[in-house]
């Protein structure tokens, strides 16, 4: 299978975010930007992130690499590997 | 008697209960989510009498959300429910009063006109107010580890004039404080920025749509609320929860259990000898009269939407030593919420009243205590008068329930609305390990504060760094 490339991860992380954030836009996140100042996310949702990748992806996530997913671009750099595992 | 193993059980369908079981459905969890009565909602519920469907509780959601506002409590709610705002159907308040022998106040959903308010009614205070608004909005009221320390003592060292003091208290109060005449200072933020920074709003439907948007994200998920399905005892070994004993003598095993009942309720499911002291119960309970009218209010002389009344220079939010107080109120009008869709008039006068003499009379003589709430509400009727100058006082329908009534169907203790005075705020039992508490009595308020507390205990404990699964 062909290894997922950044905007195809980022696609997968968007979808999460997009059914997390009901009432935000997500079309227009920055990648460098702090996604919970982009978007009113806070500590309890990024929960719900990780929780999302678990059930989607089977993608673990352990609490010590949260900070991993502070912006979109870490958060595809980071989960990237794991997508292609 | 026949047994069975979940995950997670949660005890109570009201609010909070219905809120932590959605987070653990989510979760994937495998929950056993229990009610005692026939129906959700808990203290916040609704019945029907002939044709006509009564809310019980809810006069107004607090904490309304304006549009392209972010970051408040119910957004949060919403985001973590996955419920969509729009399906809320808010119907935004038109205004409320709070309306004092010599003086009344008005507030809107609009933080400002209050202030405009009190800078007309107070010019002298105005300053101090302002330099408790700041002192407010910069206070974080929903952290897990506040100490408790009383709100007036706060207030008292920014304003100086008792009157003023008095009438910022009484809606928070009697809309949500265990203490009599005072509350805890956390409470009182999340009081003060839940009615007056952010305000009412009503959903069309009252609030069978938050409960039935509740309801329905359950079973989309997959789970199940079991109605007229009591807990009880709380089965504990060693120190840790292994359990709880159903009224039809089912044990259910787990090491996860979430109370939504109070926490002397609670105790006393773990020991049913327990004795709960009476300065432990809370002391605030009420009688409410709801009267539908032909003539809607504003045709009957009131546009506002609720109206907190006190005949005294004081408010005296206390345990009154008569059935009911007569010198106080709150009247709620809910045609006077922005879209009234109802045909009829509804008047509503929520007064506070004394649970052991509702509970003697109840007791000793169904007669004279039927006869007792007919007085309720010629007494409220007499209110109603002084507030709407058409009103003659004939209504087509009436109904009163009295603070038994909310024992009976809530098994709060001395129907106490807003539970104990004892609140747990990290929802934590520590001598019994994964029991936990939320809602009413871990101390956050209302309706948006009880799904918070619900939420907030469930990720907590629950769903954060695994759980002691």
């Amino acid at each position: 299978m062909a290894e997922l490339n950044y905007d195809q991860v980022r696609t997968h992380v968007l979808n999460i975010i997009a059914d997390i954030a009901l009432d935000d836009d997500v079309t227009s996140i920055k990648d460098d930007l702090l996604l919970r100042e982009q978007l009113d996310l806070d500590s309890m949702d990024f929960l719900d992130i990780v929780m999302e990748l678990k059930k989607r992806h089977k993608i673990e996530v352990p609490q010590e690499d949260y900070p991993q997913l502070a912006t979109m671009q870490s958060c595809v750099t980071y989960l990237t590997p794991k997508f292609n595992q | 008697m026949t047994s069975q193993k979940v995950d997670y059980i949660v005890i109570g369908a009201g609010m909070a209960g219905l809120a932590s079981a959605i987070r653990l459905l989510m979760f994937g969890k495998k929950v056993l989510i229990v009610e005692k009565h026939s129906i959700p909602g808990g203290l916040n519920s609704y019945y029907k009498r002939g044709k006509r469907e009564f809310d019980v509780g809810l006069h107004a959601l607090t904490n309304t959300v304006k549009p392209g506002e972010k970051g408040k409590p119910f957004h949060k709610i919403l985001k973590q429910l996955r419920i969509p705002l729009e399906n809320f159907e808010l119907s935004p308040q038109s205004y409320s009063l709070i309306k004092f022998p010599d003086k009344t106040l008005k507030f809107t959903n609009d933080f400002n006109e209050f202030i405009e308010s009190i800078h007309q009614q107070f010019p002298n205070d105005i300053d101090q107010f302002l330099s408790l608004v700041e002192h407010i909005k910069n206070f974080n009221e929903v952290a897990l580890d506040n100490e408790t320390f009383m709100a007036k003592d706060v207030v008292r060292s920014f304003i100086k004039n008792e009157s003023l003091i008095e009438m910022i208290f009484c809606p928070l109060l009697i809309y949500g404080s265990a203490w009599e005449n005072d509350m805890d200072f956390s409470q009182f933020v999340v009081m003060f920025k839940s009615i007056y920074f952010e305000g009412f709003a009503r959903p069309n439907g009252g609030v069978r749509t938050i409960i039935n948007l509740l309801t329905a994200k359950i079973e989309s998920l997959g789970g199940e609320v079991r109605y007229k399905t009591a807990v009880t005892k709380i089965i504990e070994q060693n120190g840790a929860v292994c359990g709880v004993l159903l009224n039809n003598e089912t044990l259910v095993e787990c090491s996860n259990v979430l109370s939504t009942v109070g926490n002397f309720e609670t105790k006393k499911l773990l020991n049913p000898e327990l004795f709960v002291a009476e300065e432990n119960i809370g002391k605030l309970s009420f009688t409410e009269s709801i009267f539908i009218t032909k003539e809607k209010p504003h045709t009957l002389g009131s546009d506002a939407t609720i109206i907190f009344y006190n005949n005294r220079p004081n408010y005296l939010y206390r345990c009154p030593q008569t059935f009911i107080d007569n010198q106080s109120a709150v009247v709620c009008f809910p045609n006077n919420f922005k879209n009234d869709q109802m045909d009829e008039g509804w008047l509503r006068v929520t007064s506070m009243a004394n649970f052991n003499l509702w509970k003697n009379l109840n007791s000793a003589d169904k007669k004279s205590y039927l006869q007792k709430k007919e007085e309720v509400a010629s007494e409220n009727i007499e209110l109603l008068k002084n507030l709407l100058p058409e009103f003659s006082g004939d209504y087509l329908f009436k109904d009163v329930f009295s603070p038994t009534t909310i024992t009976r169907y809530t098994g709060h203790l001395g129907g106490a609305v807003y539970g104990s005075p004892d609140k747990i705020r990290s929802g934590k039992f520590p001598e019994t390990k994964g029991l936990y508490l939320a809602g009413t009595d871990q101390g956050f308020l209302g309706i948006v504060g009880a799904m918070l507390s619900g939420i907030s205990i469930t990720n907590l404990y629950f769903l954060q760094n695994g759980s002691n699964e």
